[in-house]
């Protein structure tokens, strides 16, 4: 290099920080100057524009509907009225009905609302605009006493951990396996991962969906699911070679355990909205659907013999965030959260089908065959389609 | 039915375990609302109700709440709803050659933000700022001369329901007067003929926002032998489209919701009452007006002596019909009177009278903010007086 930029250095005596203050400097009188005289455009501000957004509805006693409500329009909003059933109703508001931008307040309306049955609540802003949120059907928005958090632990349980369990016991069957069926296994395996991203993802944007615009839910998720995907690439790389088989075990239940954390919020949060038309019919079809995970977390360690206590903590990390899951949706369920677990679970499960798949591909080069044959095309399919067609019991 | 899931997605089940537990919190918010209620709510027995329950703790709740929370300032929009019962309007009077009564008038069309509810502001289009315009008075065969000046940014025009010529209609039609472009004026001269209960409104297309935007008012013709003389309102049943969906957010009687909720409306026990009603609502096809504990008689459009429906307590005006109730309150006490559309009387709709004995009166009139000003405009309200004959 020259000794040119050294001699500049010098000549700011330590002092070149400065420069870099000045475009933020001269930033602040811009604003200033915008703020203080509309900088001469005046003339193209539009007619008042008010956007709030209904985030939750509780209903946290019988004859009693609170409404958590967030601005994200471009500016402060009043809402003078509230209608509950098309009538206006008295409430109570806190901290005040006027909202800042990005501001929230919390609406409590004692409204003799019917169990079962659907409602509908509209804020009126001081200029009449409306905006609606709908209780689909009224139930006592769940409380964390010890009795229902032992229910809902027990859901997260037949969601989760039972799955999960049960799928590794084919552990012992698996070891049996000649190397070509363990890569139709293994490409199994990718098969139901792949199943999971696409519909973490797909989940991920349903909540993001629901944020007030200012999150910008979709890109959101994209962005986070890349970083996490990124930060597990590089955690990996650390390493010289391959990801221990254990270790990839690990990583394919914590991406799993993510993906659950995700089915367990949708439960818990249904149940909370009242939107549960839950039976045992659709924990039965979880428990159906989430078997395959249990392969999936024990495939890699065919090979090995990880002892006892690493399978029930797989089996922990892979299915536990399913009771997690329910107890958060269901006594404290935020979109945030759930977007923001989702999306790094897609990051996670995107991370371990890489690495599942290069196992694929070391075993299939071993066999002298192509990464993409009949058998690995088979078990990639398989894995899709058991997942595709057990889906049918969940998704109404 | 044992398995504990089959419990668990028992919504039933939740609730029933919940109950206990939700009580108390249900009737600690109850009771914060009550606070917050506007103090003269407390008047009907449906909210003293709804204060007991709070204290009992609440195991039922009644409709005590639906309210809109605060009360819009008369002075905000210029005009009272109270006093729009009794303000009308004679126009500046005089007598033609022939000594037939002319009465003038002068409009202005302007636009007004108007607060429709506590704290809901509607962009109006108004005659002389107000919504309703001014209620027009005369008698039978007065010829009435209405110059409207248009400032406003939008055409307008007034189109008198009634006998006139064809160039006094007031429509866009050619040969009807049509359009006054903002800046300029027109006059309407014509005889009143019939006598009723009739309305003007801005006939400028789009029809429905010209009117539901607030272009509209009373015209009452009363007949040449006058009415037996009674305490007199002028009601007109107008609603607002907030969000222009096309459908209304807030109903009233002249113009703000609840307004007579909060301020019953003083009237004497067994004293005759004649109201004006008429229905400016857009976008429902009906309206109605119904009493509690009072039966009345009612004449369609006004044009006639003899009712035209007798002993009712409700009834049912389509959009631009109007028509007279008459009737006495036999009981005291506060009687509700409301559109028997539930659903506009939840959106506003909805008023109180308070009847009260001759001792009771000024106490009546103070607690709504009424002097002896508004009682003796609720009974001189008619341009002439009474000559006798069958009695109401």
């Amino acid at each position: 290099m020259t000794r040119e930029p050294e001699s500049k250095e010098n000549r700011w005596g330590g002092f070149g920080w400065v420069l870099a203050l000045i475009p933020l400097l001269l930033l602040g009188l811009v604003l200033a100057y915008l703020v203080a005289t509309g900088g001469g455009l005046r003339e193209l501000a539009g007619p008042p524009l008010e956007r709030v957004k209904i985030e939750r509805i509780t209903l946290p006693a019988p004859g009693v509907i609170r409404l958590e409500v967030v601005n994200d329009g471009p500016q402060e909003v009043t809402i003078p009225q509230v209608l509950v059933d098309d009538a206006y109703w008295a409430y109570t508001v806190t901290p005040s009905n006027t909202l800042p931008r990005l501001g929230r307040a919390t609406f409590t309306i004692p409204y003799p609302w019917v169990a079962e049955e659907t409602h509908r609540v509209v804020l009126i802003t001081s200029l009449g605009a409306t905006f609606e949120g709908e209780i689909a059907a009224a139930v006592v928005s769940p409380r964390p006493d010890a009795s229902l958090f032992g229910r809902f632990a027990l859901v997260g349980l037949y969601v989760g951990i039972v799955p999960v369990l049960l799928g590794m016991l084919w552990y012992p069957w698996m070891r049996r396996l000649s190397r070509p069926a363990m890569n139709f296994i293994l490409s199994l395996t990718v098969g139901l991962l792949v199943f999971l991203a696409v519909g973490t993802y797909l989940d991920a944007n349903e909540f993001a969906a629901q944020l007030p615009a200012f999150w910008q839910g979709v890109p959101a998720v994209i962005f986070v699911a890349l970083i996490a995907l990124g930060a597990l690439l590089a955690l990996g790389a650390r390493q010289r070679g391959e990801v221990g088989a254990l270790e990839l075990s690990y990583r394919i239940a914590l991406g799993i355990g993510l993906h659950n954390l995700g089915e367990g919020l949708a439960i818990g949060a249904a149940f909370a909205l009242g939107e549960a038309a839950l039976g045992t019919f659709l924990v039965l079809g979880f428990t159906l659907h989430n078997i395959t995970e249990g392969v999936g977390i024990a495939a890699p360690v065919v090979r090995k013999s990880p002892g006892l206590g690493h399978f029930a903590l797989l089996c922990l990390v892979a299915g536990g965030p399913a009771i997690l899951g329910v107890w958060i949706g269901g006594f404290a369920f935020s979109p945030v959260l759930a977007t923001v677990f989702l999306a790094v679970g897609i990051g996670a499960i995107l991370q371990v089908v890489w690495e599942v798949g290069r196992l694929v591909a070391r075993d299939s080069a071993a066999l002298g065959q192509p990464l993409v044959n009949w058998v690995n095309l088979a078990g990639l399919t398989a894995g899709i389609a058991v997942m595709y067609l057990t889906a049918f019991l969940v998704k109404f | 039915m044992n398995h504990p899931l089959l419990k668990l997605f028992s919504r039933r089940e939740l609730v029933r375990g919940l109950g206990a537990l939700a009580g108390a919190t249900g009737a600690a918010a109850l009771g914060l609302a009550q606070n917050n209620a506007p103090a003269e709510h407390s008047g009907g027995s449906g909210h003293a109700a709804a204060a007991t329950v709070a204290a009992k703790g609440m195991s039922a709740a009644d409709h005590g709440s639906n309210v809109v929370m605060g009360v819009v300032d008369p002075e905000t929009n210029g005009f009272d709803p109270m006093q729009m019962l009794v303000d009308w309007d004679y126009g500046k009077v005089s007598k033609l050659p022939g000594g037939q009564t002319l009465r003038e008038y002068e409009f202005v069309a302007s636009e007004k933000e108007i607060e429709i509810a506590p704290g809901i502001f509607f962009p109006a289009w108004t005659y002389n700022g107000r919504v309703p315009g001014p209620s027009i008075r005369c008698t039978e065969g007065d010829r009435l001369r209405v110059k409207l000046v248009n400032g406003s940014s939008h055409p307008h025009t007034i189109h008198f329901h009634g006998f006139h010529p064809a160039n006094m209609d007031g429509t866009p039609l050619p040969g009807n007067g049509g359009l006054v472009q903002p800046g300029d004026s027109y006059t309407y001269e014509f005889d009143a003929v019939p006598f009723g209960c009739h309305k003007y409104h801005c006939h400028a297309a789009s029809l429905k926002r010209h009117i539901h935007k607030g272009m509209y008012g009373a015209f009452v013709v009363d007949p040449k032998g006058g009415r037996p003389p009674a305490r007199e309102f002028m009601m007109v049943m107008n609603a607002f489209d907030t969000n222009f969906d096309g459908g209304n957010e807030v109903y009233a009687v002249n113009t703000v919701g609840f307004e007579f909720a909060h301020r019953p409306v003083p009237i004497r026990r067994g004293e005759l009452v004649r109201i004006y009603l008429m229905n400016l609502v857009e976008f429902d096809l009906l309206n109605s007006f119904h009493t509690h504990g009072i039966m009345f008689d009612y004449y369609d459009h006004g044009t006639t002596l003899e009712p035209t429906l007798r002993t009712v307590d409700t009834v049912a005006q389509m959009q631009g019909q109007r028509g007279i109730v008459e009737f006495r309150a036999p009981y005291t006490g506060p009687f509700m009177f409301h559109a028997h559309v539930s659903e506009f009387a939840e959106l506003g709709w909805m008023g109180h009278f308070n009847v009260v004995e001759e001792a009771g009166w000024a106490e009546a009139l103070s607690r709504v903010g009424l002097t002896a000003e508004w009682d003796k405009r609720g009974l001189d309200g008619a341009t002439v007086a009474w000559k006798g004959g069958e009695t109401a």
